[in-house]
């Protein structure tokens, strides 16, 4: 099954990850890129300087790294995008033996190979502006340059000489932990200062994501540095085919994510097509929503369910025979709203998501008390959307004014808060009707 | 299957036999029976792990999830390259033994399970160790090591396939030519990656830092194997909600219940004929089963209309191959299908609509499904008439081909039906996809 990115029409990227515009880079971004620019050059001139030990094993693992920046996918919503480059980088940082003869090279080296191969690696995906690139490199060298610093000038020393073999595997384990905690913490304050999101939320799910492929990484990282050390470089390629695997799981995965959640907004159009919602009125409800649930620090699978509940919203109203007057359901008598809201639940049990999502649907016409913390948002956000755009232009502040009203019993005033700072914000390019 | 063949049943009790021959030199054996323990252990701790599993709508569908497959192939190709023949085997038993299934009747499947791995373990350890695998384990030497590793993975695939082709032609009774040919093909790339696994799983296990750095090798196949599970998952979740759009469009229009997924059969079928490769025919099902999906943009009013449509009605419904192109047009993976959908009601000679395409100006996918669609209204029952009989069908749409219909679409379909006859699915129910012919349910669910 192929999976093609759309030529026109839906955005590729889901709701969640809006682009954000008018935010300038912040200080730490930029301290963060300067750090990891001035790490790769220091080592990439002290190497230069200095000579490179073990060509062989640097080339071998310099390629390897190539390869796998090379086979990188541009998915939106991976962590590890690269997990055969982050393993071949990681071992490399942790080789202390080749074919049972110890190896000489020094952090810098790492470093520096890791930066080479890397860039090199990248030059196709810039060419085709894919991805994003810039914190990709940065993380990977201040990554490996943090494992590196820990491991080669200890090794080096000759600190692990006594160590028995099960405790340097084990060492190493730890090693790969710690690294991938630090990566973690990097990635979610990057994160963090690029959208402005909540930092304990967006750490919390990077550390979940490590349990995924974070772990095979590391995994193959520490595999991958032990049987070089047993058998010489031939590991290289033998190990790397079992990774290729579970890229390609990852990849396949990832694709049919894509494709559902582009089937998912196909069905949300249903209600516009069949002219029962303005157009666009579901996807700006769950660019919306979702910026809402990121605010409030929703974690990653509450936050699918939110997309597809608020993509699917409104899908009720195509069991209605005549339409509700420009779709709005918001100003409805409740008791025809839930009516609606059941109806909706019903079909979207049909289409295979999440049960959670069929509840949201139905529940979001109930009194926010009663409601979970998605179905709330869902309501509160649509409630805006149809009075915002009922109001006309700047009818924002009305629109909102109108949902602070009614905070006593219809919509929770957290979430309408959380909404106006959302809103204030601006810089949320949502898609106009189309 | 419901009740098992007798002739199955002789048949798994041979491969018994056959693995009990196989384990006979055990009490004489000297090996290292931690090393048993441990493997056995660890593989039935691989077999009995959960992995994610489909949603409760999506079961009905679709293949399900390959369950506690591939994770352990590692181990017991380790435990062939590490052990003699006979303690190898012994190693599969008690995993296969205590493995999940599924279906009925749930022993015999452990049984044959767990003596088919046992004789296949057995001959993979033992052309690995006539060919020296065991030295080039202890010392190894690569890329030497390779050959006695692949040789025993190929013989490992090779018994395992003949096994499982004649329990499917003996309790399926599936053709026994149709039960071999694809299986070998299928299972030997990803089992070959489950014996580089091994091999290194091997390699490690020998080498100073021993058993804790083998096992990290079970880690990232384990986790190829939870995402290939979850994948499988979010499939059978997409293709329900590709049964919620087609059953919204049956909601509002009635009396063409099952309508799509026949018209879906019949473009598979004429694609197929056509010897399309396998992608497109599958793009083309999705062309059949979404031709109509436009109608939802069409009030219900004018659909249930009885009678004569007034020339203004019509123009209405003849909006709905655009609507349906609207509809699916951001869905990437449907590609060819969306100009299927806005174009399936064009005709050859340029009268048809939505812009009077002549000839070789309507995209082929359209071409196919405008015979289909015409095909499927013409065999099915509606409120205003009876259905006709195939051949009749068949040659009505003969008489319209050149005018109307694409001439090697109309001979493609008759070609299809008079060889496969027409068997369209009874109810709206039935899944979007077909259920595969589900094999060993172990091999063939890799992503490879």
């Amino acid at each position: 099954m192929s999976t093609a990115a759309p030529r026109r029409g839906f955005p590729t990227r889901s709701a969640r990850f809006p682009s954000v515009t008018g935010a300038p880079t912040s200080l730490a971004l930029t301290l963060v890129r300067a750090l990891a620019l001035f790490l790769g050059a220091l080592s990439l001139a002290v190497t230069l300087w200095t000579g490179l030990e073990e060509r062989g094993t640097a080339l071998a693992f310099g390629l390897l790294i190539a390869l796998g920046e090379l086979t990188r996918w541009s998915g939106a919503e991976e962590r590890e995008t690269a997990p055969l480059g982050a393993a071949g980088a990681l071992s490399y940082a942790l080789l202390g033996a080749q074919a049972g003869q110890p190896t000489h090279h020094g952090a810098a080296q790492v470093v520096a190979v890791v930066t080479a191969a890397a860039l090199l690696g990248c030059v196709p995906h810039v060419a085709g502006g894919r991805g994003p690139t810039l914190d990709h490199l940065t993380r990977r060298v201040l990554t490996v340059g943090f494992a590196a610093v820990c491991f080669q000038p200890l090794y080096n020393q000759g600190r692990f000489h006594g160590w028995s073999g099960p405790a340097y595997a084990l060492l190493l384990v730890a090693l790969l932990v710690l690294t991938a905690l630090c990566d973690a913490v990097l990635a979610a304050a990057m994160a963090h200062s690029r959208t402005r999101w909540p930092f304990g939320p967006l750490l919390r799910d990077e550390l979940r994501s490590m349990l995924g492929i974070g772990s095979a990484v590391c995994a193959t990282g520490a595999v991958m540095s032990l049987a070089v050390a047993v058998v010489g470089l031939w590991a290289l390629p033998v190990f790397s085919l079992p990774l290729l695997l579970t890229q390609l799981s990852f990849r396949r995965y990832a694709g049919v994510r894509v494709t559902y959640r582009q089937t998912i907004a196909s069905l949300a159009r249903a209600t516009e097509i069949a002219g029962y919602t303005p157009a666009g009125h579901a996807r700006r409800v769950a660019v919306l929503s979702s910026a809402v649930g990121r605010e409030l620090g929703l974690s990653e699978p509450d936050l699918t369910v939110l997309e597809y509940a608020a993509l699917m919203h409104d899908i009720g109203q195509l069991s209605l025979v005549d339409p509700v007057p420009a779709g709005a359901t918001a100003v409805l008598p409740a008791e025809e709203q839930r009516r609606i809201a059941l109806l909706g639940g019903a079909v979207v049990r049909q289409t295979g998501v999440d049960a959670e999502v069929a509840v949201v649907v139905e529940r979001q016409a109930d009194p926010y008390r009663e409601q979970p913390v998605t179905a709330r948002i869902v309501r509160a956000v649509n409630a805006y959307e149809e009075l915002a755009r009922e109001a006309g232009p700047g009818g924002t502040l009305t629109a909102l004014e109108k949902l602070r009203l009614a905070t006593a019993r219809d919509y929770q005033p957290e979430v309408v808060e959380s909404l106006a700072r959302v809103l204030a914000r601006g810089g949320l390019t949502l898609p106009q009707a189309g | 299957m419901g009740s098992v063949p007798a002739w199955a049943r002789v048949y798994v009790a041979c491969v018994v036999l056959g693995a009990l021959v196989c384990l006979v030199p055990l009490p004489d054996l000297h090996v290292p029976w931690w090393v048993v323990t441990l493997l056995a252990a660890l593989y039935a701790g691989c077999e009995r792990i959960p992995l994610p599993r489909g949603p409760r709508a999506a079961g009905a569908s679709g293949r399900e999830a390959p369950k506690g497959m591939g994770s352990f192939l590692p181990v017991l190709l380790a435990g062939a390259f590490l052990l003699p023949p006979a303690a190898a085997a012994l190693v599969a038993l008690p995993g296969a033994l205590l493995a999940r299934v599924e279906q009925r009747p749930r022993w015999l499947r452990r049984i044959w399970r767990a003596a088919q791995l046992a004789v296949a373990i057995w001959a993979a350890s033992r052309v690995h160790r006539a060919l020296g695998g065991r030295s080039a384990v202890v010392e190894p030497h690569f890329p030497q090591a390779l050959v006695p590793a692949g040789a025993a993975v190929l013989t490992f695939c090779l018994v395992l396939t003949v096994l499982d082709g004649g329990i499917l032609a003996l309790a399926e009774r599936v053709p026994v030519r149709g039960a071999w040919r694809g299986l070998f093909a299928r299972s030997l790339a990803p089992v070959a990656v489950h014996g580089l696994a091994g091999l290194m799983m091997a390699v490690l296990w020998r080498s100073p830092y021993g058993p804790v750095a083998a096992l990290l090798v079970l880690l990232p196949m384990y986790v190829s194997c939870w995402v290939f599970a979850q994948y499988h998952r979010e499939r059978a979740a997409h293709q329900a909600t590709i049964r919620a759009l087609v059953q919204a469009v049956d909601i509002k229009d009635g009396y063409t219940r099952g309508h799509s997924e026949r018209v879906g059969q019949a473009s598979m079928m004429i694609a197929r004929e056509l010897g399309m490769d396998d992608e497109r025919v599958e793009v083309l099902r999705f062309a059949g089963i979404l031709h109509d999906v436009g109608k939802l943009g069409v009030p219900t009013r004018l659909l249930r209309k009885d009678g004569p449509l007034t020339p203004e009605e019509r123009r209405v419904i003849e909006l709905h191959p655009e609507y349906g192109h609207e509809m699916v047009r951001g869905i990437g993976f449907l590609g060819e299908a969306r100009s299927a959908i806005l174009h399936h009601h064009e005709r050859l000679d340029g009268s048809g609509y939505p812009y009077g395409l002549v000839g070789g100006q309507i995209p082929e996918f359209a071409r196919v499904v405008a015979v289909a669609d015409a095909f499927d209204a013409m065999t099915s029952t509606r409120s205003y008439r009876r259905a006709r009989p195939v051949p009749a069908a068949l040659e009505e749409l003969e008489r319209c081909a050149g005018a109307q219909f694409d001439p090697g679409m109309v001979r493609a379909l008759a070609r299809a039906l008079s060889r496969q006859g027409w068997h369209p699915a009874v109810t709206a129910d039935n899944g979007v996809y077909p259920p595969a012919p589900s094999v060993s349910g172990r091999l063939e669910g890799h992503p490879t």
